[in-house]
């Protein structure tokens, strides 16, 4: 559990230190405090979704940190065997990195305003990730031909399980990803309304990425 | 790009009325009334759970009696009266109910800022209870694991509902913990960013403060109940081996190995403990209030309060091993854990010292929610002290599976979260309906309760002493007990049962006052807070008319010198006192005397 320790530690750090410092120096009961001197004092300057979006990842960290806290309990068993991974991952990751980017170069786009490139990275995006997951699945099938079933070791249940998981988080991506890109493309949007889609995308998929890197270090380094 | 605040962008926050009976009440979006359809499911589905804490307690006081309560019976009972309390009720009524009604009125939004994921939170929590409650009606039964569920036993034969019971459970619980995030996503979001002009987070009544680290533990450390339901699921589905070791059952050897117990336990408690605190604190936060309304006085400490609660809200995640001492642990260990518990009682105990500080010299109003939050002062006080006694690992090891736990936590978990609950409904009732509860009936609520609850768990700590068991069925071979144990026992079964009938009386308040309730106006209680100073009771949809209240000073302008009334809104301005009451000049910082 030392691994979610630290990490909650360092959330809880932030979140605290964070409320502390709206309260040390503020005397609520202080009547002579006119409205003027504390416009909105407190308030993140962000877009509410942003802010939820950075909860969430939050909360999705914590997921996936208990369940490496897990793993790696799990592993001190005597009955560890630890997996061949599929060489097939690499390609896969490199995919998941190729959605980033895209995401990246459409977030930049429509900074600038261009249209076309925003569209291009967008449908580039979508496709790599979809890739990503068709590879994944691929390399469940070549695991499960090759004899690791799920139920036959604890590394073979936790790679089908990590794996599921941060599938089924790119899935919700893709999902919010479908919605914005029907509008960008039937519709003539101008690249500004799709601006805040965009961005939280592209966060949203710079995390995944993360994450898997961290769980596919994990899975090699054991 | 100049930064608006959400709260200055007024046209985006006009919601579009609805019309419909359909969309005004059920398929709502308005976080009042998601607030409302929490609640009310909540308690329904709490009240299936006390009717089974009263055939338990039938059991447990006249055994052999009543032969439609067998052991598989018993423990099924037993396992969906702990969930459904910790989880289904309190857990989904303070957040899901207290926090969706009281945040956006409590901040000055006219709603939460994701309305729709709003709505889909309340309809997931309730196919969660509907999922929950459907395992009575399957082969075998609900499972009778107990609430921690450990395994190998929740999904070995020989436990009840180990067909379909157990399953039923852990998807239940997944579903509600969809439905958690989304609701907590939600408040966490409107508290930083949807507060009205002037509401900085230290103006924020304690209930918000409460409710906001409440949904922050919970956000973080439900996760931790998802992984634990997940992999015990794949264990029972799939034949994995996260949790089963080797293991022979009914002679035969199954096809599990290798896995651990431990690291179940490990993971629900990781969960289960700050549960304690996602439960403890928004009723830490709303009896804040309660109180200093009721005492005409500023809540004692205010600074002070909110520290205890992100103390408390910090160290509630490093104190979960204190509930597997018995477990067995390396002995540092288990010195950790049981001094971080003790720590956990400092803040604790600052909240407690400040609500007592808070009454003295107040001009107390007696009525029915001040009753109950000064119900709430003592036995929470009282769990508490138990508490420390099971913190520390020489006391909790003889003590741990006797019924001196079963008074502990049924004292600080049980008890006083729903003395709260009692009196924030008595509270903020008129505000949801526009009428008052009946004092009297209402006094009548609380005697019986509180007194019926004493005798209920007061006597356990002595029986717990005397080594009675918990968890069992019957007590076998017990010739260690003095007759004066059994006795006891009927004394509490029949005191359950009372309290348990007792209630009748408030939900026919409930109900009855709805249509004949004496008529509230908008603030009954001559309250600060904003929810009070609405333009409509019960507030309509969009909560402010045309414009957003703005907040000039904190929660707690009670008893101001030199001012007529005895209580300042929240929303009134300086110059506006000041050419109201001439009289009063540069005294600005009186609240702080008071």
């Amino acid at each position: 559990m030392i691994f979610t320790l630290v990490f909650l530690a360092v959330i809880m750090a932030t979140v605290i230190t964070w409320l502390l410092r709206q309260s040390l120096h503020t005397q609520p009961w202080d009547a002579n405090d006119p409205i003027e001197n504390r416009p909105n004092r407190g308030v993140i300057m962000a877009e509410p979704v942003k802010v939820a979006l950075l909860s969430f990842i939050a909360v999705v960290t914590s997921l996936f940190a208990l369940f490496l806290s897990a793993y790696l309990m799990r592993m001190q068993m005597v009955d560890w065997s630890p997996l061949a991974e599929p060489k097939l991952l690499w390609l896969n990751t490199g995919l998941l990195v190729l959605a980033s980017i895209a995401f990246q170069l459409t977030r930049g786009a429509v900074t600038k305003g261009q249209l076309l490139i925003m569209k291009t990275g967008l449908i580039t995006g979508g496709v790599c990730t979809t890739l990503f997951l068709f590879g994944q699945l691929v390399a469940w099938q070549q695991l499960n031909a090759g004899g690791y079933f799920i139920s036959d070791n604890p590394a073979n249940a936790f790679f089908y399980v990590l794996t599921a998981l941060h599938g089924i988080h790119l899935l919700g991506g893709m999902w919010v990803w479908g919605k914005i890109t029907v509008r960008v493309l039937t519709s003539s949007v101008d690249t500004q309304s799709a601006r805040l889609s965009i961005e939280l995308c592209s966060v949203y998929w710079h995390y995944l990425l993360l994450v898997w890197i961290g769980l596919f270090a994990l899975l090699l380094s054991t | 790009m100049a930064y608006v605040a959400f709260a200055d962008r007024d046209h985006e926050l006009e919601h579009r009325d609805p019309t419909t009976f359909i969309t005004k009440y059920i398929w709502s979006q308005d976080h009042k009334v998601i607030g409302v359809q929490y609640g009310i499911t909540a308690i329904i589905v709490g009240l299936v759970a006390l009717v089974l804490s009263g055939i338990m307690r039938l059991q447990l006081g006249f055994p052999d009696t009543f032969a439609f309560i067998t052991p598989t019976n018993y423990y099924q009972f037993i396992t969906m009266h702990g969930m459904i309390m910790v989880v289904f009720l309190l857990t989904a009524l303070f957040l899901g109910g207290f926090g969706n009604y009281l945040i956006p009125l409590m901040v000055g939004a006219r709603d939460m800022v994701f309305p729709f994921m709003n709505m889909l939170s309340y309809w997931l929590y309730l196919v969660s209870v509907i999922v929950l409650l459907t395992s009575f009606f399957v082969p075998g039964g609900p499972t009778g694991a107990g609430w921690t569920l450990y395994p190998p036993q929740a999904i070995l034969p020989g436990t009840p509902g180990t067909d379909w019971g157990i399953l039923l459970m852990l998807g239940s619980l997944a579903i509600f913990i969809v439905a958690f995030t989304m609701g907590g996503l939600n408040y966490v979001t409107t508290i930083l960013q949807a507060r009205t002009r002037g509401m900085t987070l230290m103006r924020l009544p304690l209930s918000i403060w409460g409710i906001f680290m409440a949904t922050i533990l919970g956000l973080l450390a439900f996760p931790a109940l998802f992984v634990s339901a997940v992999m015990m699921t794949l264990d029972k589905t799939l034949g994995t081996s996260f949790f089963m070791p080797a293991i022979i059952s009914m002679g035969e050897q199954l096809d599990y190995s290798g896995g651990s117990p431990i690291l179940f336990q490990h993971l629900f408690w990781f969960f289960g403990h700050p549960e304690v605190y996602i439960v403890a604190l928004p009723a830490f936060g709303l009896v804040s209030d309660i109180l200093s309304t009721n005492a005409r006085k500023a809540i004692f400490g205010y600074r002070m309060m909110v520290w205890a609660i992100l103390a408390i809200g910090g160290l509630s995640f490093i104190v979960w091993a204190h509930h597997m001492y018995v477990s067995g642990m390396n002995p540092y260990f288990g010195f950790f854990f049981a001094t971080t518990t003790l720590l956990i009682a400092v803040p604790t105990a600052i909240k407690v010292y400040n609500w007592i500080l808070t009454l003295w010299q107040g001009n107390i109003r007696l009525n029915v929610p001040m009753l109950f939050a000064i119900g709430f002062i003592f036995t929470f006080l009282h769990g508490g002290l138990t508490g420390i006694f099971l913190g520390n690992v020489v006391v909790d090891l003889p003590l741990s599976d006797t019924y001196f736990v079963v008074a502990h936590f049924h004292m600080v978990m049980g008890v006083s979260p729903i003395l709260v609950v009692f009196g924030s409904i008595y509270h903020w009732y008129p505000k949801i309906t526009g009428r008052m509860l009946n004092e009297t009936l209402g006094k009548w609520h609380f005697w019986c309760t509180f007194l019926g609850t004493y005798a209920i768990y007061l006597p356990m700590h002595y029986l717990g002493f005397l080594g009675v068991p918990r968890r069992y069925f019957a007590m076998g071979n017990t010739e260690f007990m003095p007759e004066s144990a059994f006795v006891l026992n009927q004394s509490i079964t029949i005191s359950a049962l009372f309290v348990g009938v007792v209630q009748l009386i408030f939900l026919y308040n409930l109900i009855s006052s709805m249509r004949n309730g004496k008529k509230a106006g908008s603030n009954p209680w001559q309250a600060t807070t904003l929810e009070w100073q609405t333009p409509d009771t019960p507030p309509k949809h969009g909560n402010w008319g045309h414009d957003l209240p703005e907040v000039h000073r904190w929660a707690y302008d009670y008893s101001v010198p030199g001012y007529p009334d005895d209580f300042i809104p929240q929303n009134v301005p300086e110059n506006q006192m000041l050419t109201e009451h001439d009289d009063v000049t540069n005294d600005s910082d009186s609240g702080a005397i008071s």
